[in-house]
C-alpha cells in the first residue's frame, strides 16, 4: 500500500498539470491562472459550482416531475457529470474533458457502493440496538424469567405490557461459535496441505489438475446439498462405528455434523485463497532456502508459510465469514434449540443465522411479531460484529506472524 | 478479500526482503540441525505425502457428494413405473434456469461496473490515506452475512423499489422486461437481482482492486510521462494489465450470485416464469430447493427433481468457473501475475 | 413389557371416562389437573419420565408446539426435554422413519409406502398419526371498513385463478347486499413455499369449486400468476400491507385488521370459526389401511352439513406403536397423552387458535396412546 501511494505523486500532478498541446500556451498563465478561459486550467473553484448549479438545476426539474430526494440527487449527479465534461471540453480540450468524466464516474461508482452499506448498517442498528439492550440478551438462553423456552405466550406478555421483550441468544453464540470453530480447524489444514501440494509439490500431473478443477467444482454445490451430504456422511461413519461395536452418539443431528457440512462448503474457499496466496511468494525465496541447504518441508514451513501468513489469514478469514452465516445446511443437521449446548456429540444446537431466519419467518408469537424481530436484528447486529471481529483478529494474525518487515 | 492480501501482493519487492530474512534465520537454525538431521529425508517425503493426501481426501468427499447427487438425481428422469421422463424434468426445470440466469446476469450488470469503478477509486484516485480504511469499509460489506441482507432487503429495499417499479412501467412498458403489473410489494426478480448485486460488489471490488494494485508502476509512470490523462494512463497501463483479473473476479461473483439462497427465498415473490422483471413470479434454483425440500415426502419424484435441479445448478457452476479459468490462463502471458 | 401395554390399556377403560366426566364438569385451567387425568389414562406419569425427545416436522402448529413444550418441561420438573425443529412436513416424517426422531409433525397423512416403511422402524404394528392440532383457514381480506365477506366456492375459485380482478365485482356483490365494497383491485398472495396450508386450500378448491381445474399441491400452481410470500406470517404481512389483498392462512394467526370470508356450506354463509372446523372433522372419513389405532382423516371438503367450515388442516403426529426402551416408550407415550390433553389442546386454542379436539376424539387418542409399548 505504501508503495502504491508514494508512486502516485507524480500522477497527481499531472491532472492538475498540462494535458492539451502544453507548448501553444503562455507558461505564465499555466502557473497563475487569471480566469476560467486563461489557459487549459480549470480554476478550483469550477467543480463545486458545477455541483452547486447542478444541484440547483435538479432540485428544479425534480419539483416539476414530482419531487423525492432519490430523483433529486439522481439529477444532480447526472447534471454534474454533463456539466462538467461540456464546460471542460469546451474549455480545455477534449482529452481532458474525457479525463474528467471518467474521473467523475469513479467517484460516482463509490458512492454509490457505500449507499448499500450505509442502508444495510442503518437498518440492522436501528432496532438491532434495541434488541440487544434488552436486559440478558447476550447471555441468557432463548427462555422466560422463570428458565422455560420461549413461547408466544411469553411475547403477549410484552404486548400486555408486563414486562420487557424476553429471550436472549447466549444458546445461538455458543452454537455459532463452536459450529464454525470445529469447521475451521478439519477445513484449514485440509486446506492448506492442499494448496502447498498444488504450489509446491505438484508438477501439473493428472492429480493436481483433478483436485484444481474439483475444487472449483465443489465452490458450486448448493449449501442444502453440503447439509444433506453432511448428514448421510455422519448416519454412515455411525453406522460404521456402531457395527464395530465403537460406543457412538446415538443422533446424527448434532454439531459435529454441521461443522462437517460445513467443511465441504469452506475447503474450497480455503483452498482458493490461500493457492493464490502460496503462488504470489516469490520463487527466489525457495531457491534461497534450498541453496542453503534447507530442505523442503522446512522451506514451506519457515519460508513460504510466514511470508504469505497475512494472505493465508485473510483468507481462512474469508471462508469462516462465508460460513458462518449459513443456514439452510445448519438447520437439518444441527437442529434447533432454546439451551445452551457445548456439546458437539450430542444434542442439538442453535445457530445465529439459524434463529435469526426463525425469527424473521415465524415469529415466536405470529400476532406481534416486534420482539421477535427485534431480536433477530439485535442477532444480526451481533452477527456481524463477531464476523468483523474475527477479521480483525486476522489481522492480528498477520501483523505478529508475518516476517518483520525491513527499511521502514 | 482483505486489503491484507493485496498487500501481501502489492509489496513484492519488500517481502522478498523480509522473507530473505525469514529465510536466512531458517537457515541459520538449520545449519545447527544440519548434522543432526539424518531424518530430514523421511520427514520430507512424509510432509509431502501429507499435502499429497490432504488433496487426495478432498477429491474423495467430492466424489461422494458427486456421487450423492448423481444417484438421487437419476430418478428425477427416469422413473421405474413409468420409464423416461425427461420432458417432465425439463419443463419443471427450464424456468428454474432461465430465473437463476436472469437474476445472476442482472446482479452482474449493475455490480460489475460499479465494483470496478469502486477498485479504480481505491487504487488510482483516492486520498493515500483514505484508500486503506475505504478497501476495509468495503470488505465489510462481504462480511454481513446473507440472512441480514435477505432480510433488509425484505424490509427496506422492496418497499423502496416499489414506487420505482410503478414509474418505471409507466415510461418503459413498451420493454418486455418492463411490461406486466407491477408489483404492489417490491418482491421481484429485480429486487432480488439489487440485493445479489450489493452482496458480489466487495468480492469482485477486492478481486479488480488487487490486480489494479499490481500494475507495473512504470508502465504507468511511462504513459504519464509521455503526457497522457489519468483516464488515458488507466486505459493504457492498468486496463490491459488487468483484464483476465477484472474478468476472474467477475466470474467469481457470478458463481456468488447463482448460489445465493436465504437471500433470493427472504426477498423474491416467487411463481411462474414471466418476462417482466418488476411483476413477481419466477424463481431461482437455490431458492426453490430450500423453499421446498422440507415438506417434500423423501423418494417422490418431487424430492428427486429437486436434488436433481441441485445437479444442475452444480453443473452451471461448473462451467463459470471452467470460463474463467479459461480466459485467465489465455491472459496469462499479459499479465504479470507470474 | 407386555405388562405395561395391558395396564395401559386397562387403565384408559376406567379413567378416560372419569376424565370425560371432569372435562364436562368443571372449567378448565385448574393447575395441571386434566393433563394429570390424560397421562394416567395413557398408562404414564409425569414425574416418572425423564430424557430427551428428539422430534421435528410441520412448521404450521409450532407456535402450539412450543407451549406443549414448555409446558411438558414443567410438568416433568425439567427431567423431560423435548426438541422440535420445523423443518417441514417431509423432512419431518423422513427423519421419523430414519429413525432420528421420536415422533414427527406432519400436515400429510404417511403414504402407504412410508407406512410400510414404519413396519421397520416401529414394529409390527408400525406408526400411527394423532390429529393434535386442527386449524381452521381463514380467508384473510384486506379491505379497509369491511368486516366480512360471504362468498361461494365457485366465486372464492374465480379470484383465486385471477378471473375477477376487483372487489366490486357483480359475482361478490350479489353475493354481499349489505356490504359496500369499493372498486379496489384484488390481490391474490398465496405461499412461496411447500405447504400443507396451500395443500388444503387447494384441496377444497378442487372439490368444490366448478371452474377449479388444478389438482391439489403443496405448491401453488404455477401458470397462474400471483404475489407469494414464504411462511404464514410472511402472506400475512404482505397482504396487510397491500390493499385489496386475498390470502389463506392458518386462522389463528389472522389478526384483526383482516375482513374474513365465510364461506357457503349447504346454503348457509359458515364463519370461519375452530368449532365450525372441528364439526368439519368429524364430518369426514377414516384414512383406512394403515395400523390399529390409527386416526388419519380424509376431510369431507364438499360437505353440505350446515355449520361446518370445511376449509380446516390437520397437523398430525405421527408416533410408533412400539420403541426401543421400555423408557423412552414411557417418556414418549407421556408427551403424547400430554399433547392431546384438554390442558394442552385449551392452551393451543388461545395461543394459537386452534380448534380443541372433541371428547371423543381425545379418549380414542388416548386409547391409541396407550398402545404404545417398549422394547
Amino acid at each position: 500500500m505504501t508503495q502504491s501511494t508514494k508512486d502516485k505523486t507524480p500522477t497527481a500532478s499531472s491532472v492538475q498539470g498540462p494535458a492539451g498541446p502544453s507548448t501553444e500556451v503562455d507558461p505564465a498563465q499555466i502557473i497563475r491562472p487569471k480566469s476560467l478561459t486563461a489557459g487549459n486550467r480549470l480554476p478550483k473553484w469550477f467543480m463545486p459550482a458545477v455541483l452547486a448549479g447542478a444541484a440547483v438545476l435538479g432540485a428544479a426539474i425534480s419539483s416539476a416531475i414530482g419531487f423525492t430526494i432519490t430523483l433529486w440527487l439522481i439529477l444532480t449527479a447526472i447534471l454534474y457529470v454533463i456539466g462538467v465534461y461540456t464546460i471542460t471540453r469546451i474549455k480545455v480540450g477534449p482529452r481532458k474533458a474525457t479525463d474528467m468524466l471518467w474521473r467523475n464516474l469513479v467517484y460516482i461508482a463509490f458512492v454509490l457502493a457505500l449507499i448499500p452499506l450505509v442502508s444495510v448498517i442503518y437498518s440492522v442498528s436501528v432496532v438491532g440496538f434495541q434488541g440487544l439492550t434488552n436486559p440478558g440478551f447476550l447471555t441468557s438462553e432463548f427462555v422466560d424469567a422463570d428458565g422455560r423456552r420461549m413461547r408466544s405466550s411469553v411475547d403477549q406478555g410484552t404486548e400486555a405490557g408486563e414486562h420487557g421483550v424476553m429471550g436472549g441468544i447466549a444458546h445461538a453464540l455458543v452454537g455459532s461459535l463452536a459450529i464454525t470453530l470445529t469447521a475451521t480447524i478439519i477445513s484449514v489444514p485440509i486446506g492448506l496441505l492442499t494448496s502447498i501440494y498444488l504450489v509446491e509439490y505438484a508438477r501439473g500431473g493428472p492429480l493436481s489438475r483433478g483436485i484444481t478443477f474439483f475444487v472449483d467444482v465443489m465452490t458450486g454445490i448448493p449449501s442444502i446439498v453440503a447439509g444433506l451430504f453432511g448428514a448421510a456422511a455422519m448416519v454412515f461413519f455411525l453406522g460404521i462405528g456402531n457395527s464395530l461395536g465403537l460406543p457412538m452418539p446415538s443422533q446424527s443431528r448434532m454439531g459435529l455434523t454441521a461443522a462437517v457440512a460445513l467443511c465441504v462448503l469452506m475447503i474450497p474457499v480455503v483452498v482458493r485463497t490461500t493457492e493464490e496466496m502460496l503462488r504470489v511468494v516469490p520463487n527466489e525465496l525457495r531457491e534461497a532456502s534450498y541453496a542453503l541447504g534447507v530442505r523442503k518441508w522446512r522451506t514451506i514451513l519457515k519460508v513460504v508459510i510466514p511470508t504469505a501468513i497475512s494472505g493465508i489469514a485473510a483468507g481462512v478469514t474469508l471462508a469462516v465469514a462465508r460460513v458462518i452465516g449459513e443456514t439452510a445446511p445448519i438447520l437439518i443437521t444441527a437442529g434447533m434449540t432454546e439451551f445452551i449446548n457445548w456439546n458437539m456429540v450430542s444434542g442439538w444446537m442453535a445457530t445465529l443465522p439459524v434463529f435469526i431466519y426463525e425469527q424473521f419467518t415465524r415469529p415466536t408469537d405470529p400476532n406481534f411479531s416486534d420482539p421477535s424481530h427485534q431480536r433477530a436484528w439485535g442477532a444480526a447486529l451481533v452477527l456481524i460484529m463477531i464476523v468483523m471481529t474475527l477479521n480483525l483478529i486476522a489481522r492480528l494474525v498477520a501483523h505478529f506472524f508475518a516476517p518483520k518487515k525491513t527499511g521502514r | 478479500m482483505t486489503p491484507d492480501e493485496s498487500q501481501t501482493s502489492v509489496k513484492t519487492s519488500q517481502d522478498t526482503r523480509a522473507g530473505r530474512k525469514a529465510a536466512k534465520k531458517a537457515s541459520s537454525d538449520q545449519n545447527n540441525l544440519v548434522s543432526k538431521d539424518k531424518a530430514g529425508a523421511g520427514v520430507d517425503r512424509g510432509f509431502a505425502l501429507l499435502a499429497k493426501f490432504a488433496g487426495i481426501f478432498i477429491l474423495i468427499i467430492l466424489a461422494f457428494v458427486a456421487i450423492f447427487l448423481t444417484y438421487n438425481s437419476f430418478e428425477a428422469i427416469y422413473r421405474e413405473d413409468e420409464g423416461l421422463v425427461i420432458g417432465r424434468f425439463l419443463s419443471y426445470a427450464w424456468p428454474l434456469i432461465v430465473g437463476t440466469l436472469t437474476v445472476s446476469i442482472i446482479a452482474l450488470c449493475i455490480s460489475a461496473p460499479v465494483a470496478v469503478g469502486v477498485a479504480l477509486y481505491i487504487s488510482h484516485y483516492a486520498p493515500p490515506r483514505l484508500s486503506k480504511s475505504i478497501g476495509y469499509v468495503i470488505d465489510l460489506l462481504a462480511a454481513i452475512p446473507s440472512v441480514v441482507y435477505g432480510a433488509w432487503g425484505m424490509v427496506f429495499l422492496s418497499g423502496y423499489l416499489a414506487n420505482f417499479y410503478v414509474w418505471v412501467h409507466e415510461w418503459f412498458s413498451w420493454i418486455p422486461l418492463f411490461a406486466g403489473t407491477p408489483s404492489a410489494t417490491g418482491r421481484t426478480v429485480f429486487t432480488a437481482s439489487v440485493v445479489l448485486s450489493v452482496m458480489i460488489l466487495p468480492i469482485i471490488t477486492s478481486v479488480a482492486r488487487e490486480i489494479f494494485i499490481q500494475t507495473p508502476k512504470l508502465h504507468e509512470e511511462a504513459a504519464l510521462a509521455l503526457g497522457a490523462t489519468r483516464w488515458e494512463m488507466i486505459k493504457m497501463a492498468v486496463f490491459p494489465f488487468a483484464r483476465a483479473g477484472i474478468i476472474s473476479g467477475i466470474m467469481l461473483g457470478l458463481g456468488r450470485a447463482l448460489g445465493e439462497t436465504m437471500a433470493v427465498v427472504m426477498v423474491l415473490s416467487a411463481g411462474s416464469f414471466t418476462w417482466s422483471i418488476i411483476s413477481s413470479g419466477n424463481n431461482t434454483i437455490p431458492a426453490e430447493i430450500a423453499r421446498n425440500f422440507g415438506e417434500t415426502g423423501d423418494g417422490t419424484e418431487r424430492w428427486h427433481q429437486l436434488i436433481a435441479i441441485g445437479l444442475v445448478l452444480f453443473i452451471i457452476t461448473l462451467i463459470v468457473n471452467m470460463v474463467a479459468r479459461w480466459i485467465v490462463s489465455r491472459n496469462k502471458e499479459f499479465s504479470g501475475a507470474n | 413389557m407386555k405388562v405395561s401395554h395391558f395396564g395401559r390399556g386397562a387403565a384408559i377403560l376406567s379413567v378416560a371416562s372419569l376424565a370425560l366426566v371432569a372435562c364436562n364438569g368443571e372449567d378448565n385451567g385448574n393447575g395441571g389437573g386434566d393433563a394429570d387425568e390424560a397421562a394416567e389414562a395413557a398408562g404414564v406419569e409425569f414425574e416418572d419420565v425423564s430424557g430427551t425427545i428428539y422430534s421435528g416436522g410441520a412448521s404450521s402448529h409450532e407456535t402450539a408446539m412450543d407451549e406443549w413444550i414448555a409446558e411438558f418441561e414443567h410438568l416433568t420438573d425439567n427431567q423431560a426435554q423435548v426438541e422440535y425443529a420445523g423443518e417441514g412436513s417431509g423432512a419431518g416424517r423422513a427423519s421419523f422413519l430414519d429413525g432420528e426422531f421420536q415422533f414427527a409433525g406432519s400436515d400429510a397423512v404417511m403414504s402407504d409406502e412410508e407406512y410400510e416403511e414404519s413396519l421397520q422402524r416401529c414394529g409390527d404394528n408400525g406408526a400411527f398419526h394423532l390429529p393434535t392440532y386442527i386449524a381452521p383457514i381463514g380467508l384473510a381480506v384486506n379491505l379497509e371498513g369491511v368486516d366480512s365477506i360471504n362468498l361461494d366456492s365457485d366465486t372464492l375459485g374465480e379470484i383465486f385463478a385471477g378471473e375477477i380482478t376487483s372487489w366490486d365485482d357483480p359475482a361478490i356483490a350479489e353475493q354481499n347486499e349489505d356490504a359496500d365494497l369499493p372498486s379496489t383491485p384484488i390481490t391474490v398472495v398465496h405461499r412461496a413455499d411447500s405447504s400443507g396450508t396451500t395443500e388444503n386450500f387447494l384441496e377444497y378448491l378442487e372439490a368444490t369449486a366448478s371452474n377449479w381445474d388444478w389438482e391439489p399441491d403443496g405448491e401453488w400452481p404455477t401458470d397462474i400468476s400471483a404475489e407469494s410470500a414464504g411462511q404464514t406470517s410472511g402472506v400475512l404481512d404482505l397482504a396487510g400491507s397491500t390493499d385489496g389483498a386475498i390470502t389463506y392462512a392458518d386462522l389463528g394467526q389472522i389478526g384483526d385488521e383482516f375482513a374474513l370470508v365465510n364461506v357457503e356450506v349447504g346454503g348457509e354463509y359458515t364463519e370461519p370459526t375452530p368449532e365450525a372446523a372441528a364439526e368439519a372433522v368429524l364430518a369426514s372419513e377414516r384414512v383406512e389401511g394403515q395400523s390399529e389405532n390409527n386416526m388419519a382423516f380424509e376431510i369431507t371438503r364438499d360437505t353440505e352439513e350446515v355449520g361446518a367450515y370445511p376449509i380446516v388442516q390437520i397437523a398430525y403426529t405421527i408416533w410408533c406403536n412400539e420403541y426401543e426402551s421400555e423408557e423412552e416408550a414411557d417418556l414418549v407415550a407421556a408427551f403424547a397423552a400430554y399433547i392431546v390433553s384438554e390442558d394442552a389442546q385449551e392452551l393451543a386454542h388461545d395461543q394459537a387458535g386452534s380448534a380443541p379436539i372433541t371428547d371423543d376424539l381425545r379418549d380414542e387418542a388416548l386409547e391409541a396412546i396407550s398402545e404404545i409399548s417398549g422394547g
